[in-house]
C-alpha cells in the first residue's frame, strides 16, 4: 500500500515537471531565438548564438521599432488612464447612489458584456470613419475607455467599501467629487492596480481593432508589426524573435512585480 | 440613516450626482457599444455591393445556410470548441487539484510557471508556435530525435494537423489561466471534506469526481461560458498561423483554420465588402454564443 502511494507520487511529479517544461520552454526558446539568425531559428536551434546585437540593430533601424514602441506606449497609457477614471467613476456612481433607473441601466450594460466584439465591429468601423478618426490613436483609445468588464470589476470591489466613511465626510462638508477623488480612490489602491494591469494587458496586446483602423506603418502598434513581419515573403525569424521578446517583456515585468494584484484582478470579477 | 427633514433634497441632489458620475461612461457606451450593436442588427437585413445598399429582410439569414464558406467556418469553429475547451478545462482542473495538495513541493513555482503563458500576447505566442511547428522546425526535430515519429509531421501544411496545432497552441495559452480560477476556489474548500472521504475509503480519483468537480460546478460553468465566447471569437491565432497572415489566400491549408470571426473580417476587408452580410454572420455568432450559454446553464447550473 505504501509503495503504491509513492509510485503515484513519482508519476505526479513527472507530470508536473513535464507541464513545467512545456509551459516555460517557449519563453526560453524565444530568448535563445533572439540571438540566432533566421535559418537557425526556423530549424529549431536551442542554444544561444551571437546575433543578438545584429537582430536588435535590424529591428530598430529597418523596422522603426522606436516609433512603434512609442505608439503602443501612447495608446496603452491613455487607454489605462482613461479607463481607470471613466470606468471607476461609473462604478462608483452605480454603487453609492443606487437608484432604480441606474440599476436598470447597469443591468443592460452588463448584458452587453456577452456580445462578442465582432458583432459591433462593422458599425464601429463606419462610425470611426465618419468621425474622421480612422488611422488615429484616438480612435483606439476613445472606443475602449468605457469598458463594461472593468466597470463590473470595479463595482464588485467597491461593494466592500464602508459607506459610513462617505457619510461622515459629507457631514464634514466635503463635496461629492472631493470625496471620490481624495478619500475613496486613495483607499482603493489595490483595486485600481488590478484594473490597471488588466487594462494594460488588453490594450498592449490588442490586435483585431488596431488592425482594422490603423492603416499606415507610421501609426502601427507592436502587435501589428510582429504580425506583418511574420507574414513577409522572407521572414527574418531572428528579428521577429527579438520583437516578440520586446513586446512580451513589459507584461512579464508587470506580472512579476504585481503578481498579487494580477491574480486578484482576475479573481475579483468572481467575488459576489 | 439620514434625518427626515434633510432626506428629500438630499435624495434629489444625490440622484443628480449619481447621473454625473455615470454619465461619461454611459455616453461612451451608448455611442461605441449600444449604437453599433443595434445598427449591426439593422445592417444584417441589408445587402451591399460597394456603396449600393438595399433592404433584403431575412434574405441574408437564409443565404447563410447556402453559403458553403459559412458552413465550413461554422464547422471549424465548433470543432475547436468541442475538442479544445473540454481538454483544456479538464487539464486545468487536474493541475489545480494537484497544486492544491499541500504535500506537493515547489507549488508556488509550478503555479507561476503554468500561469506564465497567459501573460503573452495572442500574436506573440501564435507566431512563436508557427515557428516551432514549421516542417523542419523545433517540434519535428525534437520528435525525430527521440524516435517518436519516422518522418516530419506536416503540422501547418495539412488540414488535419493544422487544426491539431491550433488546439495545442490554445491549450498552452489558456490552461494556466483557467487553473488559477479553480485553484482559488479549491483553497476555500475545507480539508475536512477530503479527510472524511479518505476515511470512507474513497481514493483520490473518486474524490476528484465526486467531491472536487461537484463543488467547483459554478466555476466550471463560468469558465466554460468564458471559453465559449473566446472560441467563437477566435481570430488572432488562426489568422496568424496562416502562411501569409492577413493577406493569405486561405486561412490554414484548405481553409482548415477559417473561423467565423475570420470569415466576418474577410467579408468586410478582403473580398468585395458586403457589410450587410458580414453583420448577419456576426449576429449568427451572437446567436450561437447565446444558445450554447443557455445549454451550458441548463446542463450545469442547478437552480441558480
Amino acid at each position: 500500500m505504501k509503495k503504491h502511494y509513492s509510485i503515484n507520487r513519482i508519476l505526479i511529479y513527472v507530470f508536473l515537471v513535464f507541464m513545467f517544461v512545456v509551459s516555460v520552454f517557449p519563453f526560453y526558446w524565444m530568448v535563445a531565438g533572439m540571438t540566432n539568425i533566421a535559418v537557425e531559428v526556423i530549424k529549431g536551434k536551442m542554444t544561444f548564438g551571437n546575433q543578438m546585437l545584429s537582430n536588435i540593430t535590424t529591428l530598430f533601424t529597418r523596422y522603426d521599432m522606436i516609433r512603434i514602441l512609442l505608439n503602443s506606449l501612447k495608446v496603452t497609457g491613455f487607454t489605462v488612464l482613461g479607463t481607470l477614471i471613466v470606468s471607476s467613476m461609473a462604478a462608483y456612481g452605480f454603487q453609492t447612489y443606487a437608484s432604480p433607473a441606474r440599476e436598470k441601466a447597469y443591468s443592460i450594460i452588463i448584458l452587453f458584456m456577452m456580445v462578442p466584439f465582432i458583432a459591433l465591429m462593422i458599425p464601429l468601423f463606419r462610425l470611426i470613419a465618419k468621425m474622421h478618426l480612422l488611422n488615429t490613436h484616438s480612435g483606439l483609445v476613445l472606443t475602449s475607455i468605457a469598458s463594461v468588464f472593468i466597470i463590473f470589476f470595479f463595482r464588485q470591489s467597491f461593494k466592500a467599501f464602508p459607506y459610513e466613511i462617505i457619510q461622515a465626510a459629507r457631514v464634514d462638508g466635503a463635496g461629492e467629487f472631493r470625496i471620490f477623488f481624495s478619500i475613496f480612490i486613495p483607499s482603493m489602491k489595490s483595486t485600481y492596480a488590478a484594473a490597471a494591469i488588466y487594462s494594460f494587458m488588453s490594450s498592449w496586446n490588442a490586435y483585431l481593432w488596431p488592425l482594422i483602423i490603423l492603416q499606415t506603418d507610421k501609426q502601427k502598434t507592436v502587435t501589428l508589426m510582429i504580425s506583418s513581419m511574420s507574414s513577409a515573403y522572407f521572414p527574418e525569424y531572428g528579428v521577429i524573435m527579438t520583437a516578440i521578446v520586446i513586446a512580451t517583456l513589459p507584461i512579464i515585468i508587470v506580472f512579476f512585480g504585481f503578481q498579487k494584484y494580477f491574480v486578484q484582478g482576475m479573481l475579483g470579477s468572481l467575488k459576489q | 440613516m439620514t434625518g427626515e427633514s434633510t432626506s428629500r433634497s438630499f435624495i434629489k441632489s444625490k440622484n443628480k450626482y449619481g447621473w454625473l458620475f455615470v454619465s461619461l461612461a454611459l455616453i461612451l457606451l451608448g455611442v461605441f457599444l449600444f449604437y453599433p450593436i443595434v445598427y449591426s442588427l439593422y445592417l444584417s437585413t441589408t445587402s451591399s455591393k460597394g456603396i449600393v445598399q438595399k433592404f433584403v429582410g431575412f434574405g441574408n439569414y437564409v443565404k447563410l445556410f447556402q453559403d458553403s464558406m459559412f458552413i465550413l467556418a461554422l464547422k471549424n469553429t465548433l470543432i475547436f470548441f468541442l475538442i479544445q475547451v473540454p481538454v483544456m478545462l479538464f487539464l486545468a482542473l487536474i493541475l489545480a487539484t494537484i497544486l492544491n495538495d499541500k504535500t506537493i513541493k515547489y507549488r508556488g513555482l509550478f503555479r507561476t510557471a503554468f500561469f506564465l503563458p497567459a501573460v503573452t500576447s495572442l500574436i506573440a505566442y501564435t507566431i512563436l508556435f508557427k515557428m516551432m511547428f514549421s516542417l523542419d522546425g523545433f517540434i519535428n526535430n525534437a520528435l525525430l530525435n527521440v524516435h517518436l515519429i519516422k518522418s516530419p509531421i506536416p503540422w501547418l501544411l495539412d488540414p488535419f494537423w493544422a487544426k491539431v496545432t491550433l488546439i495545442i497552441a490554445l491549450t498552452w495559452r489558456w490552461t494556466g489561466y483557467n487553473m488559477i480560477f479553480y485553484l482559488s476556489a479549491l483553497q476555500n474548500i475545507s480539508d475536512e471534506i477530503y479527510e472524511a472521504a479518505e476515511l470512507d475509503g474513497a481514493n483520490k480519483v473518486k474524490q476528484f469526481f465526486y467531491i472536487t468537480i461537484p463543488l467547483l460546478k459554478p466555476l466550471i460553468l463560468f469558465t466554460t461560458i468564458m471559453s465559449t465566447i473566446g472560441t467563437l471569437q477566435l481570430f488572432d491565432e488562426p489568422m496568424n498561423l496562416s502562411q501569409g497572415g492577413v493577406t493569405s489566400a486561405t486561412i490554414g491549408p484548405g481553409n482548415s483554420l477559417l473561423t467565423l470571426s475570420v470569415y466576418v473580417y474577410n467579408l468586410c476587408f478582403k473580398y468585395m465588402p458586403n457589410f450587410g452580410y458580414a453583420a448577419t454572420v456576426s449576429y449568427a455568432i451572437v446567436l450561437i454564443v447565446a444558445i450554447l450559454s443557455i445549454i451550458q446553464f441548463k446542463v450545469m447550473g442547478d437552480k441558480k
